[in-house]
C-alpha cells in the first residue's frame, strides 16, 4: 500500500503573501462517498481485513506486521540448540566415516531421518563455524583438521539423496526395538506404534497408516496389518559393501567382490524383510484388538446359529406341546365317555331293575286284590287282568309304572287296588293311549 | 459478497489440502498451488478443462471428456449443463443446453435427472445436487490423485450473479463430496487475482473490464482494482452470446455444405447426427483459434455419408460476425453502465473457453484505446490461458486462507468489512505543466475504498525554494474533438490517461480523457526545497472520510502535516 508514484511535473512555486497557521489549510471537506462491496479476495483484502478487524491504522499495522515476521525469523534461529559433543567423536578419523554416525556428527541426531535439507545445510554451517581448521590454528591449538573432515563427508553423505538413502537404511540408531511380552502389557499400542512409525520410514509410499489404539475400528486395524504384510520398503544395503578394489589389475577379483556384495546385500534384504514379518507376527499375535474382533465376529457367528437353534428347540417344544396336550385332550375325552357309558349301563340296569320290581308290584297288586274277583279268580279272569296289566304296563314308561307302583304300594283292599287301576285306565284313555274299551277287567 | 464456508466438515487449519476449483456450465477445472504459483491439475485423461458431465453406462460412472463422447451414443444416460440449475426452481431453469442430453424433471419444485445409473435396473432420479455432488466428488479425486493427498477444501469461483440460494445450494452440494468450502469467490475477480498475483505485477489503480466467456454464456464485470482491493461497479449477464453459439454457426454451416452434396439428408434432423456435428464443430472452432484452418471430418454424418471439408477462419470470422459483435456490444453496455467510458478502461481481461477465439481479441483491440492492455493470448503473448484464470485465482485465494480457522474466514468476509466507503472524485495536487498551465495529478482514484493511503513523489520547481501543494478533488471529461486538435499538452496528464496523438491519421472524430479541476481541499506549503528536490505527499483517507495530509520534502525532516474533517 504505500509504494510511491513519482511525478515529474512540478509543483508550482508558493505564491507571495501565502501563509498560513503551521503552513497548512484545511478548506474544504471530500466529497460525500459512496458505499459499495469490495471483493473478499487477495492479499490485499485480508490486509485490510486484518486492519479492520484489530482497528489497526496503515502505519500501526506496517509496524506490527513488521514486528511479526521479524520475530518469526529469530525463532527459526532459536529452534535449533546445538547438541553436546561427545570428546570421544571429536577424536574420529575421516577415513573411518563408514562407521561414524552423520547424524551426531552434525548435531542432529533428534531429527535423524526426518531432517530436512534445510536442517541439515544450517547444522553443517553450524559446526563449520564451531570446528573450522582455520579458528582452531588461530586459538593456538594443534592444526588438527580430522574432525572437520568428517563433518564435510557427513554433509556430503546427508545432502545426496542417494548416499542418505543408503545411510538411513543401516542407521541402526534410528531404530526401536520391538517391545517384549512384558514391556508391552499397558503401553502396548504405544510402544507399538513407535516401532512402526521408525519402520515407515522405509516406506516407498507415503502416508503410512497408523498403528492406532484400543478404539481403532476393524477396518483401519486390517488395513493397517495388510499394508504392513506387503510393505514395500526402498531399504538397501549398500553402505555396508567391502570396498571393492579400484585398480583395473584385478578384474576377477574385482568382479569377485562385486558378486560378493550384491550376495551380502540381497541376504540382509532377506533377513530384513524376514525380521518384519517376525515382528509383525509377534505384534498381532499379541494385538488384543485382533482377538476382540474375532471373538466378536465368532461371537456374531455363534449368536446367529444360536438364535437358529433355540428357534428350531422352541418349535420342537412347541410341537410336543401341542401334540401332548391334544393326547391328553383326547384321553380325558375317552375316560369321560366310559365313565358315562358305565353310568348310563349302570343307569339303564337300575331303571330296568326298578322297572322290574314295579312291574311286580303291579302284578302283585291286582294279585293283592285277588284279581278283582270275589272269591277265588278263575284262570280267564286272571288272564285277563294279567293281559291288561301287561297291556298298560306296555302303555306306560317307566316313570309312569314308578308312580303307579309308588301308589299301588302298600295297598291291600281291592277296591282301593281296583280304583287305583281304574284311575289309572281312564288316564290313558283321557290321553289317548288305551283305547275306550281295552282293559276292561281293570276298570 | 460476504459467502460463509462450509464449516460443517470442520476441518482444522493445518490438516487442509486446499484447492481451487472453478465450476463451469460446460467446463471445469481445478488447480492447487506449488510454491506459491498455481498451477492447473490435468485429470486422469490428461485434461486441464474438464467437461461438466457425467454419464453412466452399465452401471459405470464417467466425467469429462469420457463422459462428453457419451453424448453422441448414449445421450438420456448423460447429464451436461446442470450447473446454473444448483438452488433453482425447475421453473426459473432454461433447459436448452440439456436438449441433446438427460432432461431436467420437475421433481416437486426441485430439478431432477432421470438416470439409469445402476447398470439394466430401473432408472434412479437423481437431484442437480447429487450430480453436482457426484461430480464434484471426481474432480476432488483428480485433484487428490495428482497431489498425492487427500484434498479437504476448496476455493470454488462462481458467476457474480449466483444468488444466494444458488451458492448455498452449492457448499451443500460440495460438502456432500466431503470438501469443505472455504470461501465461494466471484469469477471475475479469480481473474483478475490470477494476473495481479504474477511475480512480475505491479500494483496499480486501474479499472479492468473482466469479459468471462464461456460455453453457455457471457459475463462481463467492470472491477475497479485500488491497492489492492477490487470493487466490482458493474456486471452484465448474457447467454445469447457465449461458446455455443459460435458453434451452432457452425454447425450450420457445415450443415449446409453437407446438404449441398447431399440435398435431402439434413444432419441435423437425427438426434445421432447432430450430436457428431456438434462435436466436430467444437474442435474446429477450437483448431481455428490456434490455426487458420480447421478441418472438419466425421465418418458416417449422417445416413451412412462420411463428411469431410476444411474452413479457414476468415471464412469462421465472416459467418460468426453476429456473435462477434454481440460481444462487443455487451462489453460496451457493462462500461456505460458503470458510468465509465472506454478511455477510463486500463485492461481488459479476457477468460474462459470462448476468449482464445483471436477475433474477439482483436475486436476488442480496436474498441479500446492503444493504452488499454488486452489481456488475450493472441494479443499478449505474456497473457495467461483464458481457460486457467478461474481456477488459478481461486487456487491463490484458498492458498492465502486456507491456514486461517473457518471463524476467521466467515468474520473477515463478512458484510461488515466488505462494505466500506469509496470516494466519488479523485483526489489529487496540481501540478504545473511546462507550458505553465495548471494541472492535476491524481494520488487517490476515484471509486478508491476507504481506509487508503496513497503517497506520491512530486517533482519541485527546478530551483527550488518554497513551494505549494494544493490538495483538490479532480474529475474527468471526455473531451471530444474533429481532426487535427489544438496542441493540447497530453504529458501534463496521469500515467494512466489516454491519448490519441499518435493517431493522428484517423479521421474520425478524437476523443481524449481530460481532469478537471474540481473543489480545494487543502493547501500547505513545503518551504525551502533545495535544487532538484521532490515533494512527498501522502494522503491518508479513513473510515469516515477525515483524511490526513503529509507533505514534506523527500529525504528532508519534519514536514507539514494537517487534517481534513470527517465528512
Amino acid at each position: 500500500m504505500a509504494a510511491t508514484t513519482t511525478v515529474t511535473r512540478s509543483l508550482p512555486a508558493l505564491p507571495e503573501g501565502w501563509s498560513a497557521d503551521k503552513d497548512f489549510k484545511p478548506i474544504t471537506k471530500i466529497t460525500a462517498s459512496s458505499q459499495r462491496t469490495i471483493e473478499p479476495v487477495g492479499p490485499h483484502f485480508l490486509a485490510h481485513a486484518r486492519r479492520a478487524r484489530h482497528k489497526r491504522t496503515f502505519s500501526e499495522d506496517d509496524r506490527i506486521q513488521a514486528q511479526e515476521s521479524a520475530k518469526k525469523i529469530e525463532k527459526d534461529d532459536e529452534s535449533d540448540e546445538s547438541e553436546p559433543e561427545d570428546p570421544m567423536m571429536l577424536q574420529r578419523e575421516a577415513k573411518d566415516w563408514k562407521s561414524q554416525d552423520h547424524y551426531q556428527v552434525l548435531g542432529i541426531t533428534k531429527y535423524r531421518w526426518k531432517a530436512t535439507e534445510d536442517q541439515i545445510k544450517r547444522a553443517h554451517r553450524k559446526k563449520v563455524l564451531k570446528h573450522h581448521p582455520d579458528k582452531k590454528a588461530a586459538q593456538g591449538s594443534s592444526e588438527d583438521d580430522s574432525f572437520f573432515k568428517c563433518i564435510q563427508k557427513a554433509t556430503e553423505v546427508l545432502l545426496d539423496p542417494v548416499k542418505r538413502r543408503q545411510f538411513d537404511s543401516i542407521d541402526e540408531k534410528a531404530d526401536v526395538e520391538p517391545p517384549s511380552k512384558k514391556e508391552s502389557g499397558k503401553n502396548f499400542y504405544k510402544l507399538w506404534s513407535r516401532v512402526f512409525k521408525a519402520e515407515s520410514r522405509f516406506s516407498k509410499q507415503q502416508p503410512v497408516p497408523m498403528f492406532g489404539d484400543a478404539n481403532s475400528t476393524k477396518e483401519e486395524v486390517d488395513n493397517f496389518y495388510n499394508f504392513w504384510y506387503n510393505f514395500d520398503s526402498w531399504r538397501t544395503f549398500e553402505y555396508l559393501d567391502e570396498d571393492v578394489p579400484d585398480d583395473n589389475e584385478n578384474r576377477g577379483q574385482k568382479r569377485h567382490m562385486e558378486r560378493k556384495n550384491a550376495n551380502a546385500r540381497s541376504k540382509k534384504k532377506a533377513e530384513d524383510n524376514a525380521r518384519l514379518r517376525k515382528m509383525l507376527d509377534d505384534c498381532s499375535a499379541a494385538d488384543e484388538r485382533i482377538k476382540r474382533f474375532r471373538q466378536e465376529a465368532n461371537a456374531a457367528k455363534n449368536k446367529k446359529k444360536n438364535d437358529k437353534e433355540a428357534a428350531e428347540k422352541k418349535a420342537k417344544e412347541d410341537a410336543r406341546l401341542k401334540k401332548e396336550a391334544e393326547e391328553k385332550a383326547a384321553k380325558e375325552a375317552e375316560e369321560k365317555a366310559k365313565v358315562d357309558r358305565e353310568a348310563n349301563k349302570k343307569a339303564k340296569e337300575a331303571a330296568k331293575t326298578a322297572v322290574k320290581k314295579n312291574k311286580r308290584i303291579l302284578k302283585g297288586s291286582v294279585k293283592d286284590a285277588n284279581y278283582f274277583a270275589s272269591g277265588d279268580a278263575t284262570a280267564a279272569q286272571v288272564d285277563a287282568v294279567l293281559n291288561d296289566v301287561d297291556l298298560i304296563q306296555g302303555k306306560i314308561d317307566p316313570d309312569e309304572i314308578a308312580a303307579l307302583a309308588g301308589k299301588l304300594n302298600g295297598l291291600k283292599v281291592a277296591d282301593e287296588i281296583k280304583g287305583v287301576w281304574s284311575g289309572e285306565v281312564k288316564r290313558l284313555v283321557g290321553a289317548g293311549k288305551l283305547k275306550d274299551g281295552e282293559a276292561k277287567s281293570l276298570v | 459478497m460476504a459467502e460463509k464456508g462450509g464449516n460443517k466438515l470442520g476441518v482444522s487449519p493445518d490438516e487442509r489440502c486446499a484447492i481451487g476449483i472453478s465450476f463451469g456450465n460446460s467446463y471445469s477445472s481445478i488447480a492447487s498451488t506449488i510454491d506459491d504459483s498455481p498451477v492447473v491439475i490435468a485429470n486422469e485423461d490428461g485434461d486441464r478443462q474438464i467437461p461438466t458431465i457425467l454419464s453412466y453406462i452399465d452401471g459405470e460412472e464417467y466425467t469429462g471428456n469420457q463422459a462428453k463422447a457419451m453424448l453422441i451414443r448414449n445421450p438420456s444416460n448423460t447429464v451436461v449443463s446442470f450447473k446454473d440449475f444448483l438452488g433453482q426452481d425447475f421453473k426459473s431453469i432454461d433447459p436448452t443446453h440439456c436438449h441433446a442430453a438427460a432432461h431436467p424433471e420437475d421433481v416437486s419444485g426441485t430439478v431432477s435427472f432421470k438416470i439409469q445409473d445402476k447398470g439394466e435396473k430401473e432408472a434412479s432420479t437423481l437431484s442437480v445436487s447429487e450430480v453436482s455432488t457426484r461430480y464434484i466428488r471426481r474432480l476432488v479425486q483428480s485433484a487428490t490423485d495428482y497431489l498425492g493427498k487427500k484434498v479437504t477444501s476448496a476455493v470454488i469461483a462462481v458467476p457474480t450473479n449466483f444468488s444466494k440460494k444458488q451458492r448455498e445450494a452449492l457448499v451443500k452440494a460440495a460438502n456432500d463430496a466431503d470438501l469443505e468450502v472455504l470461501q465461494l469467490i466471484n469469477e471475475p475477480i479469480a481473474s483478475v487475482l490470477a494476473y495481479d498475483a504474477r511475480p512480475e505485477a505491479k500494483l496499480e489503480d486501474k479499472i479492468i473490464v473482466v469479459a468471462e466467456l464461456g460455453g453457455t454464456r457471457s459475463d462481463v464485470a467492470v472491477v475497479a482494482s485500488r491497492g489492492g482491493l477490487y470493487t466490482i461497479l458493474a456486471t452484465a449477464h448474457d447467454y445469447e452470446f457465449a461458446g455455443v453459439h459460435l458453434d451452432k454457426v457452425l454447425m450450420d454451416h457445415f450443415a449446409q455444405e453437407f446438404m449441398k452434396k447431399n440435398p435431402n439428408v439434413d444432419p441435423r434432423e437425427n438426434a445421432r447426427s447432430l450430436a457428431k456435428l456438434k462435436a466436430e464443430s467444437e474442435a474446429a472452432k477450437k483448431s481455428l483459434s490456434i490455426g487458420t484452418n480447421a478441418n472438419f471430418s466425421v465418418e458416417s454424418l449422417a445416413e451412412g455419408i462420411d463428411f469431410q471439408m476444411t474452413i479457414n477462419r476468415l471464412r469462421y470470422e465472416t459467418i460468426a460476425r453476429k456473435v462477434f459483435d454481440g460481444f462487443n456490444r455487451l462489453v460496451e453496455g457493462v462500461i456505460k453502465k458503470a458510468g465509465l467510458d472506454v478511455l477510463d478502461i486500463d485492461e481488459v481481461i479476457l477468460s474462459g473457453g470462448t476468449s482464445h477465439t483471436p477475433r474477439i481479441a482483436s475486436n476488442f483491440r480496436s474498441l479500446f484505446p492503444d493504452t488499454t492492455t488486452i489481456q488475450a493470448p493472441s494479443t499478449n503473448p505474456n497473457a495467461i490461458n483464458p481457460s486457467e484464470l478461474q481456477p488459478r485465482g481461486a487456487a491463490l485465494q484458498a492458498s492465502l486462507i486456507q491456514e486461517y480457522e473457518t471463524e476467521d474466514i466467515e468474520q473477515s468476509t463478512h458484510a461488515a468489512l466488505t462494505t466500506v466507503k469509496h470516494i466519488t472524485n479523485a483526489i489529487g495536487v496540481i501540478c504545473v505543466s511546462d507550458d505553465g498551465t495548471e494541472t492535476f495529478t491524481r494520488i487517490i482514484a476515484p471509486e478508491t475504498a476507504v481506509p487508503a493511503r496513497r503517497t506520491v513523489h512530486v517533482a519541485a520547481p527546478k530551483d527550488g525554494g518554497d513551494v505549494l501543494v494544493k490538495i483538490v478533488e479532480g474529475g474527468t471529461h471526455i473531451k471530444v474533438t474533429k481532426p487535427e486538435p489544438k496542441a493540447k499538452d497530453n504529458s501534463a496528464k496521469d500515467e494512466d490517461d489516454s491519448d490519441f496523438d499518435d493517431s493522428e491519421e484517423e479521421e474520425e472524430e478524437h476523443r481524449e480523457k481530460v481532469w478537471k479541476i474540481g473543489t480545494t481541499l487543502a493547501e500547505a506549503a513545503v518551504k525551502g526545497v533545495k535544487e532538484g528536490g521532490k515533494v512527498e505527499v501522502t494522503i491518508n483517507v479513513a473510515n469516515d472520510l477525515s483524511a490526513t495530509i503529509t507533505t514534506r520534502e523527500v529525504g528532508g525532516k519534519g514536514g507539514v502535516r494537517g487534517n481534513l474533517k470527517p465528512a
